[in-house]
């Protein structure tokens, strides 16, 4: 059953609640929202050099500790969340965040614990560290994994400045690294940081890499392929193993984005498909919470052949059963970063990864691509599917059909959020005019995918029947469309007093 | 549509050319296919351009391209107009929404560019 | 080896929702007789054919047994009085703040991609920005990035990018000896050049050999105050040798509560402040998840790495806020962005922000105050231990380079069997420095335990002279 929404239906509630302005505007002289204890030691009127010493800062808040919970609760409100309702965004992996994780990573042993600790100190944090090793090389099948890297992008680039290096120590770290054109942007992004030239490998017909277009393309000044396993539509590479062999044959590396891991965790492996570098997304896969944008977490798994490579420092084990963190790797290519990662999103992955088991991660992967397969099949027919091979977690869309009436993926999106539910990915991936990109992962009921269906098949009705209503949409949401042109023009960054 | 009295770079510059000093900015074809155009980074006088080199950068909401320049020569005026009011691309593009002048070195450059009637014929191919 | 069966449901979890009643009506729908038919794509010799070797399912009784076990077995502040900095700082946490965090709106959403339905995270955002460029006397700052040592990636890689054909950085060799080695990573493949320049007696950059160091083909000079001895720069100065150079400036904080009683890097003069806001009541956590955060002048707006919050209307003309400039980032211009960051670190970020709220005008203040006093009054209880001595002279903030006769690793063991965390040894970062180690002091100590740390070290020095 599906009914479409007439303007008068819409709950006036967002839209009626009076809107939260700037804690800046709200700040007024006097009010306070903290106490620190008086200061107990004899002050030093010479502590600091006057001329080191600034002027209290004119323009920050004086807000009570009310004023700010009631502030952020408000604000809150104006955002859409996993635990309120299907979040479909294509290639994030938007799925339920346990509570568990949240208080594992809060035990105080672990919250408080210093980054520069001697490692005696710190063995429960080491041997937390070594057990998602090993548990992260089960699941990857790959001989060994870092853990330093604090997101997806980081970890891609953790992963080519490793290959660079093993090219380099061969005498030719060589060119150019080959992605395809329906990769995330932050493939080549990455490379780029890492010294390379990109060269764009066109997609098939399917969607996939061609094995005779990837083996004309991998000349000798090529370093590697980095591909997205499945790909951004949803397609696995059925050549994997082929491409591995042809780069291989050339002494080129297989580089794989894990993003898309979810839809196969426990079903095969990527180190059995001859793939030398991988990076999972932890805040994907394995469920720390996005944050409105992070914290993340990106551990590469790496071949044998890469091992040496690997950022410092390492965590390893002593015959004695005591850990510590081994600093003298020659051959690394260095620290990714300050510290030990982000060891506060790992306890959470490991967490997680205990909470579900070899049964439970794999019923994650069976339950992902089943949701996404029986979106596929309910909206079949009402959205064009400009890629019809057969896809695994996610499925794209696109508005070939809609653009008859004029109504565009933008449209359809904002219109949405009006049925309660936050967009899929939009316009993208690129190889996709008008893509609608939906993942519902294993969280969601049949329930919620069959209520999203409906509005996605209300939506399409209504672009039939009364376009306008959709191309004006959203008309429920705490703001309607924004003027980005005026937002990039004359950009306003911050608050300024009197503006 | 698309001005007689001037000629055209693949990378949809135009070129009007007044003795030796040419008016650069991009066509209307292009305005459109950028959609609303929000900052536009130009050299500074003096400069001195190579004809298919890049000599600046577009950014509309949605994407950035670079400006390549159409003929070679000394950039001798850059309009200022557009730092503040770079819709200027999009509502007049060959009028106010110019962008830099250009003493040439060398005339030929400038008729080996598309005509009018070139230039569209080519963005009928492109755009499909 | 028999694989679980979907539809058997002893197998169900606590987390999957669909059971044998939903599959099999959805299989129906789909048109395939088994969930596994679904995965036909993948060939089979690349298919498990066994289940992970690895622990679980566990309930939450079991896991909180496992891993409270393990976090047992860590010293840490939790029970032990800890004086260690060094770029990672336990300062005082609002009670709120962790509260307001666990909310569904802040801890579950993503990107703000779409405006309409993410105005909290996007509103949020634009007030962390303004909070940053109040406290560094900067014009522009970014919604955040991994942490500190890869803010001073960003910041160096921005520079070169402005500076175009130069290829050198002078880095002090007093900024955090991690950031620096961060950086000799990022930049390995790029032909860039990391100078280093020393220190002086007093601890703060050698400006002479600074000098020379900044020939024409430097683009930037990257120092940190307080520095990594604890030292508070000249900065005049070094603004003084980068502009000559006309190298781009870049100023470093690791601890960032001395934004609230030091003159910001903007007054004078630095083009981009980086830094690391774990010092804003981030919990240390073993390293991360901290937040790094980066203010430049107005001019370098349009290079900045990360997302950025700007302010508009919406069509029916009320204000609102959108992630704006994104076309420099890599979702978008790929290859030619300014950086490869995506993901970054909005929750501490806006964790940060609501202890910045919260503390405000007056209490950055106050707690710039009490970690400036307090560790003035450490720091004459200690230099009065006979054979104990600060060795470098100049002003510093809220930690201490201490030095005794005797290797710092062995007075730092004495100290930890009376349940002190007493520093962290400078030998771990620098040759020739067995006998110092950084002592850090915060808002949270009393001078009960300040006299304690002096009267404890005082013995292990009297223990080590036996």
């Amino acid at each position: 059953m599906t009914t479409i929404l007439e303007p008068g239906d819409v709950t006036t509630a967002a839209k009626s609640s009076s809107r939260e302005g700037l804690l800046f505007e709200h700040s007024k002289q006097g009010r306070c929202g903290y106490q620190l204890p008086a200061l107990d030691v004899p002050e030093d009127a010479e502590a600091l050099p006057p001329s080191l010493m600034r002027g209290v800062i004119e323009d920050e808040l004086e807000v009570s500790e009310v004023g700010v919970i009631r502030h952020f609760t408000r604000l809150s409100k104006l955002n859409v969340s996993i635990d309120e309702g299907m979040y479909p965004l294509g290639s994030c992996t938007m799925k339920h965040n346990p509570r568990l994780n949240e208080e594992m990573a809060r035990v105080p042993g672990f919250a408080l614990s210093h980054p520069l600790q001697a490692d005696h100190q710190v063995q429960g944090n080491l041997e937390l560290l070594w057990h998602l090793e090993q548990t992260l090389r089960e699941i990857l099948g790959m001989p060994a994994v870092t853990l330093q890297p604090v997101a997806g992008a980081h970890g891609e680039l953790t992963g080519v400045l490793l290959i660079h290096k093993a090219l380099s120590r061969g005498g030719n770290a060589r060119k150019y690294i080959l992605i395809p054109d329906s990769a995330h942007g932050t493939n080549p992004a990455s490379a780029a940081f890492a010294g390379y030239e990109i060269k764009e490998l066109k997609s098939n017909a399917r969607g996939n890499v061609d094995v005779d277009t990837l083996a004309a393309a991998v000349t000798d000044d090529v370093a590697a392929l980095m591909i997205t396993v499945p790909n951004t539509l949803g397609v696995f590479e059925s050549d994997i193993r082929k491409f591995a062999d042809i780069l291989h044959a050339k002494g080129a590396y297989l580089y794989c984005d894990g993003a898309n891991l979810n839809s196969f965790v426990g079903v095969a492996r990527p180190g059995d498909m001859g793939i030398d570098v991988i990076h999972s997304n932890l805040h994907k896969t394995f469920s720390t919470p996005h944050g409105g944008g992070g914290p993340g977490a990106g551990p590469v798994g790496v071949s044998a052949g890469l091992v040496p490579y690997l950022p410092t420092p390492r965590v390893e084990r002593r015959a004695d059963g005591t850990f510590y963190l081994e600093h003298h790797y020659p051959d690394s290519i260095g620290r990714m970063r300050a510290f030990n990662g982000n060891f506060g999103v790992l306890v959470r992955a490991l967490t997680y990864m205990r909470s579900l088991g070899p049964t439970g991660l794999r019923r994650i992967a069976q339950l992902a691509v089943l949701n996404a397969n029986y979106i596929r099949a309910r909206l079949r027919g009402v959205y064009h599917l400009p890629y019809d091979a057969p896809t695994l977690h996610e499925v794209v869309f696109n508005d070939k059909k809609q653009q008859e009436h004029h109504v565009a993926t933008l449209d359809i999106a904002k219109r949405l959020m009006d049925y309660g539910f936050h967009p899929p990915t939009i316009y993208f991936p690129l190889i996709v005019a008008g893509a609608l990109m939906i993942e519902p992962t294993e969280s969601e009921p049949k329930e919620e995918l069959d209520a999203f269906c409906d509005a996605m098949i209300a939506i399409a009705r209504e672009a039939e029947e009364r376009p306008e209503l959709v191309r004006t949409a959203p008309h429920t949401t705490p703001v309607r469309r924004l003027d980005e042109a005026r937002a990039a023009r004359q950009p306003v960054l911050r608050w300024r007093k009197g503006r | 549509m698309t001005p007689e009295d001037s000629r055209y770079a693949k990378s949809h510059e135009y070129v009007h050319l007044d003795g030796d000093v040419a008016t650069i900015g991009i066509t209307d074809y292009a305005q459109k296919e950028l959609g609303d155009v929000v900052f536009v980074e130009l050299p500074q006088p003096g400069t001195q351009l190579e004809a298919d080199n890049e000599m600046g950068s577009i950014e509309s909401v949605k994407a950035v391209s670079e400006l390549f320049a159409p003929v070679t020569g000394e950039v001798t005026e850059v309009n200022d107009l557009l730092r503040d009011k770079p819709e200027l691309v999009n509502t007049d593009p060959y009028g106010d929404g110019w962008m830099i002048k250009v003493r040439i070195a060398d005339q030929s450059e400038y008729d080996d560019l598309m005509d009018a009637t070139e230039y569209e014929e080519y963005i009928q191919i492109e755009s499909h | 080896m028999t694989l679980p069966n979907p539809l058997d449901d002893t197998n169900t979890h606590r987390y999957i929702p669909n059971a044998s009643a939903d599959i099999t009506e959805m299989l129906a729908t789909i048109g395939v007789d088994s969930v596994e038919r679904l995965f036909d794509t993948i060939p089979n010799d690349v298919k498990l054919d066994r289940l992970l070797d690895i622990p679980g399912p566990w309930s939450e009784i079991e896991s909180r047994r496992w891993f409270r076990e393990l976090a047992a077995k860590n010293k840490s502040a939790a029970d032990h009085l800890s004086f260690l900095g060094a770029g990672a700082y336990l300062h005082y946490q609002p009670a709120c703040i962790d509260q307001l965090l666990t909310r569904a709106e802040w801890l579950t959403s993503y990107t703000p991609y779409q405006p309409e339905v993410s105005q909290g995270t996007l509103q949020s955002i634009f007030e962390y920005q303004t909070h940053q460029c109040l406290l560094t006397g900067l014009d522009v700052a970014n919604a955040s990035l991994y942490d500190g040592s890869t803010a001073l990636c960003e910041a160096v890689l921005l520079a070169q990018r402005v500076a175009k054909n130069r290829r050198k950085v002078v880095v002090a060799k007093s900024v955090h000896p991690q950031y620096v080695e961060t950086l000799r990573t990022y930049v390995q493949n790029l032909g860039i050049e990391i100078v280093q320049v020393g220190w002086t007696n007093d601890g703060r950059v050698d400006t002479a050999a600074l000098r020379e160091a900044c020939t024409s083909d430097v683009f930037a000079v990257a120092v940190q105050s307080p520095n990594f001895l604890g030292v508070l720069e000249d900065y005049d100065a070094v603004v003084d040798v980068a502009t000559g150079a006309g190298a781009v400036k870049i100023a470093v904080v690791c601890e960032a509560t001395s934004l609230g009683i030091v003159t910001p890097p903007g007054a004078h003069g630095f083009d981009i402040c980086v830094g690391e806001g774990q010092a804003w009541g981030i919990p240390t956590q073993f390293g991360g998840p901290y937040v790094g955060f980066m203010v430049v002048k107005d001019d370098l707006k349009r290079h900045m790495p990360g997302r950025l919050v700007g302010e508009t209307v919406d069509v029916d003309g009320r204000r609102a806020y959108v992630l704006t400039l994104a076309t420099r980032e890599q979702h978008i211009r790929r290859a030619k962005a300014t950086s490869n960051i995506c993901t970054n670190e909005a929750l501490i970020a806006l964790a940060a922000n609501m202890y910045l709220s919260l503390l405000g005008k007056h209490g950055l203040r106050d707690v710039g105050v009490q970690c400036l006093q307090k560790a003035a009054y450490l720091r004459k209880r200690l230099s009065a231990i006979a054979a104990v001595t600060l060795p470098f002279s100049g002003p510093v903030y809220n930690e201490v380079v201490v030095r005794t006769p005797y290797p710092a690793k062995e007075i730092l063991m004495d100290l930890e069997h009376e349940k002190i965390l007493g520093g962290i040894p400078l030998s771990d970062f620098f040759l020739g420095h067995d006998n110092d180690f950084l002592v850090a002091v915060t808002e949270l100590h009393t001078k009960e335990q300040l006299d304690r740390y002096a009267a404890a070290l005082s013995a292990a020095v009297a223990r080590e002279r036996r």
